[in-house]
């Protein structure tokens, strides 16, 4: 017990002391390397990742997730909740507080106005901000005093944490985007491109699609930090490359998203110049099945809700898709250590992970087979099933993505052993996941019979997300075919947990909820969940103090990198 | 000729007017959205917003015009007030790209250093090492420089830039570790350590670029010489007894060029077009990237623009060709009989 | 003409490169057309167990990261990657060769066809593709099936894509030619157009069309891959040669006998051609015969 105290204290003198010992700006140049480069530095005008996580280290929200996926105080501070008191009982404003002495990199102090006018920047209405979900239902947002804010919504909210909270809803400076309002947002280039900011580094040059310079700010309320005194984030390439550039030749110090096969990455890892870390969040990799008929002969009513599909709507022919699934060969060959079958669409955060489905793990051909042969599907010529004049035959499509296509042809080599026959198509992403409505080849169209695609959501609470699948929320031509509700699932008993859920406070009662909805739709094999994805990054053996987040921007505590020899 | 270059020159105006317009269509019925890299979990609504922030309400010709007004008048009238050095009406409207926010001419001259140092000086050197190698393989036709020269031209082309480039960087950055994979955009030439600097990272993108330059252009260039030792001049000044190096240099490769000119004149634009695949590959993010990252993204605007000067490059440079025509063989002739 | 034809083909003959790319072509040929029947693993069939495996007695060329057979989707892949460019070459020369003769010996076409081609130049290739795909995907798939349909989608796509550079050139050619004396001499003894333009001008730019036809093989197997990152191409699991090429890049340091064999077919492929073409040259070209 003493030589363990002993070693805490020796060790908390040695950490105080190596803190005293670094300086801002000590340790030099730090080269980050994405190879999707960041088109602007405003999130609010580019709700991409890239720019997301290239505009974190200049700015900063009042609070944001730790790796855990708890929520840390970040310019506020404190967190607040109904039991400190900065929940209002009704759960209809929260009050936060910032911290004391903050500046922007400019020097002038940080204040509540600029909080206010945040919100009226990204929720003006000619302005398109891409992050104006963050701040749904807000009615009004006041500053109290310098450093109290209050935001009030007109709905009761058990999670108040949209506005503010997260790499998506950094704060910006009033003074410099007074005159950026609305419709005039875009022609505000220097501010887009080097917005004034709070964090760690500010921006000293910007090259959109190219290259970030950034240097160490002066004005960061650490002055200890950040220990880097220049940053180069470079963008463009391939994920091949980028893994290369830190791996292999080391001119890089840190690479984003290496979406790569895992026999590729561990063999660049042979090199011994970096490290590969991944990390787990909410993103899972999904055979989304159509409800609804997508024959081309059906015209304008072509998968919608008007017609059902010919075999999908049969639960046996999509339970037994999903029995012949073999999710851990998929994991080993499509994402190694940076992905884990799985069998629920919500595999995190803990509390709200099922447990009930796990049986999909296993793959069970037979079984399958058995399910088709009880349900009346008998083999035809070729082994296709069919019943009825309607044979199991189906069009399967996805975006185009190596992974994504290997998969393909692994699915379809499982799904012929229970008797179901599949066309293979893969569209370019830029037109899958665009929403132009009169492309047939977009994922809301669904003009397949199942398609294969990875979403998740923001932060670490899953009602807007669980909230997806309502039937009003399938996209259709009344709706332009928006929507979330790809599958056109709809099923009032599930439309009823979704209201129930926006008024539950409870922290186990969200989770209750949100569990029995994720048992809905996978147990009706509306979504086949596939694998659960971690994010994959690497970083030289010389970067310390990198702890990957996938809750938040994975640069989210670059303030506290340092070299190591 | 005179007549004939300014006629050219007068149609093309009308040609280049259409040809915008074409692209305008073209990329308009094109299935494209600049909301489609945006993380899924934007919802639909909001999705809606920022299209509308971007004018794309708007209907077809509202938005071809105004792109006209803001390209060939806004455009030109900034450049003039740049030039003269006073900012006037800071109100008027550029073409601004939907993904950078920002004038997409700006972006243009951002990017020309890089695309003209690496894929301009790429195509120059493939130009000045595929004549020579031209003239001398067809002069020494099957003899083993010939035949060399034959093979290495064919996996010039034949081989992909995507895999060249991907083999370069595997042998000569990771394996020796003599040249960086990635080009520093950033970087400027001061004195001779850092043109030394420069001249390691342009190194791999141009020896790729112009290996396929220099491959096409010595086959054609081979050819046409072959084609024309052939023929009876070539005899008769032999028979007259005028030195072969005249004959070789003077008489054969001036009525040898016209191909060869008329791949050069098509290439020039293709620099400025930028090579996508070689700059992703090493990274160079010269207009090539631009454009290509413009389409991926549906930025409308950006694509526009690229395309339009594109084109107006690719017009211009014809003519060149088909006044070079004439100049290298005085009895062509376009002018109506 | 019989025996114009029969000295063409004894010229052919002792021309030793083209005889050897003429032969290496025509071996091409007979693999992908009966290879597949000899060699009878499936392409699309996936053996985990055999994933990355070497040269082996099961699998002569190897096996791919699913274990599917190298030497069959070499086959398979030859199949679509030679009929696609040769479909594609073919339409892009005929069209490149019929608007460069057309608008180089007629003056009045000579304008509106230039135009025509500047237009092609300046079209933006990936937005065109998205815009046929969306046009003609599924009416085409409707009328010949999926695979037909794409077939003729690909090499048509292909071929209209890639006409202008030959058309340019032998435009110039073409007006070079027609202002030579033997040109002008026939057309002052009256001799039809079509007929002048057969037997003075298509010869003179045969070489010309002969290297564009070798560059473009080439190009059209590596565009059909690039198109089917497109969604445009043939069903992801259908091997191509510039598909397997592609795929195999990232595992350039692993395996890098999985680069070369596509890399090799498309090679000498092109190779062949380029030696056919120097052949058809000096056996067509009169004036060029010793």
């Amino acid at each position: 017990m003493k030589t363990a105290l002993t070693l805490i204290a020796t060790l908390c003198i040695f950490l105080i002391a190596q803190a005293a010992h670094a300086a801002r700006g000590a340790d030099g140049h730090l080269r980050i390397i994405y190879w999707q480069a960041p088109s602007t530095m405003n999130p609010y005008l580019s709700g991409g990742t890239k720019e997301i996580e290239a505009a974190s280290l200049v700015l900063e929200p009042l609070a944001r997730y730790d790796q855990n996926g708890n929520m840390k105080p970040w310019l506020a501070e404190r967190v607040p909740t109904l039991e400190n008191g900065g929940v209002s009982k009704d759960l209809r404003a929260i009050t936060w507080k910032l911290k004391g002495g903050l500046k922007w990199a400019d020097g002038t102090p940080l204040t509540a106005k600029d909080v206010v006018f945040t919100w009226k920047y990204c929720t003006h209405p000619q302005g398109g901000c891409s992050q104006s979900e963050k701040y749904n239902d807000v009615k009004s947002v006041e500053a109290l005093d310098a450093r109290t804010v209050r935001v009030t919504f007109g709905v009761a909210k058990p999670f108040p944490y949209g506005p503010f909270v997260g790499a998506q809803a950094p704060i910006i400076q009033a003074a410099q985007f007074a005159d950026c309002l609305g419709a005039k947002a875009p022609r505000c280039t220097d501010a887009n491109f080097k917005p004034v900011g709070t964090g760690p580094f500010s921006v000293a040059a910007f090259r959109p699609n190219d290259v970030i310079s950034f240097v160490a700010n002066s004005n960061y309320r650490d002055p200890a930090k950040p220990a880097f005194a220049r940053v180069t984030f470079k963008g463009g390439g391939d994920a091949a490359a980028a893994a290369r550039a830190v791996l292999e030749t080391g001119e890089f110090d840190y690479a984003w998203n290496l979406q790569l096969a895992p026999d590729v990455l561990a063999n660049m890892k042979k090199a011994g110049k970096g490290v590969v870390i991944s990390s787990f969040g909410t993103l899972v990799e999904r055979i989304v099945v159509n409800l609804t008929n997508p024959a081309p002969g059906l015209g304008k009513e072509r998968s919608t809700a008007r017609h059902p599909h010919p075999f999908l709507s049969d639960p046996s022919v999509r339970k037994a898709l999903s029995m012949a699934i073999d999710r851990k060969l998929l994991v080993e060959i499509g994402y190694g250590p940076a992905g884990r079958p799985t069998c629920n669409i919500l595999p995190a955060p803990a509390i709200y992970k099922s447990t009930a489905n796990d049986g999909c793990l296993k793959q069970d051909i037979p079984g399958a087979n058995k399910l088709l042969d009880e349900a009346g599907w008998k083999r035809g010529p070729g082994g296709v099933r069919a019943r009825n004049g309607v044979k199991l035959s189906i069009l399967y499509q996805t975006s185009t993505n190596a992974v994504r296509q290997d998969f393909q042809a692994l699915i379809k080599q499982w799904w012929s052993k229970i008797g179901v026959e599949t066309e293979l198509r893969n569209i370019s992403a830029s037109v899958f996941f665009g929403g132009d409505p009169a492309s047939g080849d977009t994922f809301q169209k669904f003009q397949a019979d199942v398609q294969m695609y990875a979403n998740n959501f923001d932060g670490t609470d899953p009602e807007s997300y669980m909230a997806n699948w309502a039937c009003k929320e399938a996209p259709r031509p009344e709706t332009q075919w928006q929507g979330n509700n790809v599958p056109r699932y709809c099923d009032p008993a599930y439309d009823a947990l979704i209201a129930k859920m926006a008024r539950a406070g409870a922290l186990k009662e969200r989770a209750r909820l949100a569990k029995a909805m994720n048992d809905m739709i996978v147990q009706a094999y509306v979504i086949i969940p596939l694998v659960d994805r971690g994010r994959v990054s690497a970083h030289a053996k010389t970067l310390g103090g990198v702890v990957l987040n996938t809750w938040d921007s994975e640069l989210w505590n670059i303030a506290d990198w340092r070299r190591v020899k | 000729m005179g007549t004939y270059t300014l006629r050219r020159l007068l149609f093309a105006v009308p040609t280049l007017l259409f040809i915008s317009l074409v692209i305008f269509l073209l990329l308009d019925l094109a299935p494209s959205d600049p909301t489609a890299n945006l993380p899924l979990t934007i919802p639909p609504e909001v999705r809606q917003k920022i299209r509308e922030s971007l004018g794309l309400g708007q209907p077809i010709h509202i938005r071809y015009l105004l792109w006209c007004k803001q390209f060939f008048i806004n455009e030109p009238l900034n450049v003039v007030e740049a030039l003269l050095g006073f900012s006037g009406d800071s109100e008027r409207l550029r073409v601004l790209s939907w993904q950078t926010r920002s004038p997409v001419v700006d972006l243009i001259v951002e990017r020309l250093p890089q695309t003209l140092w690496v894929v301009g000086l790429s195509y120059v050197i493939g130009v000045l090492i595929a004549i020579p190698i031209g003239i001398f393989s067809a002069y020494r036709q099957y003899s083993w420089f010939d035949q060399i020269g034959t093979f290495v031209s064919t996996v010039g082309f034949s081989v992909p830039t995507f895999f060249t480039g991907v083999l370069l960087i595997v042998v000569f950055s990771v394996g020796l570790g003599w040249f960086p994979s990635i080009y520093d955009t950033t970087h400027r030439v001061t004195d001779w350590s850092s043109f030394l600097v420069q001249a390691r990272q342009m190194a791999m993108p141009v020896f790729v670029l112009a290996l396929y330059n220099a491959a096409q252009i010595a086959r054609f260039m081979r050819a046409s010489m072959l084609e024309n030792l052939g023929q009876d001049y070539v005899r008769t000044a032999r028979g007259k007894g005028f030195h072969e190096r005249r004959i070789l240099f003077v008489h054969v490769l001036r009525n040898s060029m016209i191909p060869v000119v008329t791949i050069i004149a098509l290439g020039v634009p293709q620099v400025f077009g930028g090579a996508i695949i070689t700059e992703q590959i090493f990274k160079v993010n010269g207009l090539g990237q631009l454009l290509i990252v413009a389409i991926q993204g549906g930025d409308l605007p950006t694509v526009q623009t690229l395309t339009f000067i594109f084109a107006g490059l690719i017009v211009a440079f014809n003519l060149v060709a088909d006044i070079l025509y004439g100049v290298l063989d005085p009895t062509i002739r376009y002018d109506q009989r | 003409m019989t025996s114009a034809r029969r000295g063409a083909w004894a010229q052919f003959r002792t021309h030793r490169g083209a005889v050897i790319g003429a032969g290496i072509l025509l071996v091409a040929a007979l693999a992908v057309v009966f290879g597949p029947h000899l060699w009878s693993i499936d392409p699309h069939l996936i053996d985990i167990r055999a994933r990355n495996q070497g040269i082996s007695f099961a699998h002569p060329l190897g096996a791919d990261r699913l274990g599917r057979d190298t030497l069959a989707r070499m086959l398979a892949g030859g199949r679509v990657s030679l009929a696609v460019a040769g479909a594609a070459m073919g339409l892009a020369l005929s069209l490149g060769a019929v608007i460069g003769v057309a608008s180089g010996y007629f003056r009045r076409l000579d304008g509106p066809l230039m135009r025509l081609t500047d237009l092609f130049l300046a079209l933006p290739l990936l937005p065109l593709l998205l815009v046929i795909i969306a046009l003609f995907r599924d009416a085409l798939r409707a009328a010949f099936g999926p695979e037909t349909g794409i077939f003729i989608l690909i090499a048509s796509v292909i071929g209209l894509t890639s006409w202008m550079k030959t058309a340019r050139i032998v435009r110039g050619e073409v007006l070079a030619l027609k202002e030579r004396e033997f040109v002008l001499a026939s057309g002052a003894v009256g001799a039809p157009a079509g007929r002048i333009i057969f037997r003075h001008i298509l010869p003179g730019v045969v070489s010309p069309i002969m290297i564009s036809a070798a560059l473009g093989v080439g190009d059209a197997i590596i565009t059909e891959s690039a198109l089917s990152f497109l969604g445009l191409g043939f069903p992801p699991d259908f091997p191509t040669w510039g598909r397997l090429l592609y795929d195999s890049t990232d595992y350039l340091q692993q395996y890098p006998g999985r680069v070369l064999w596509p890399g090799l077919a498309i090679s000498l492929t092109v190779l062949s051609i380029n030696y056919v073409g120097d052949g058809l040259r000096d056996a067509l070209d009169p004036r060029s015969r010793g």
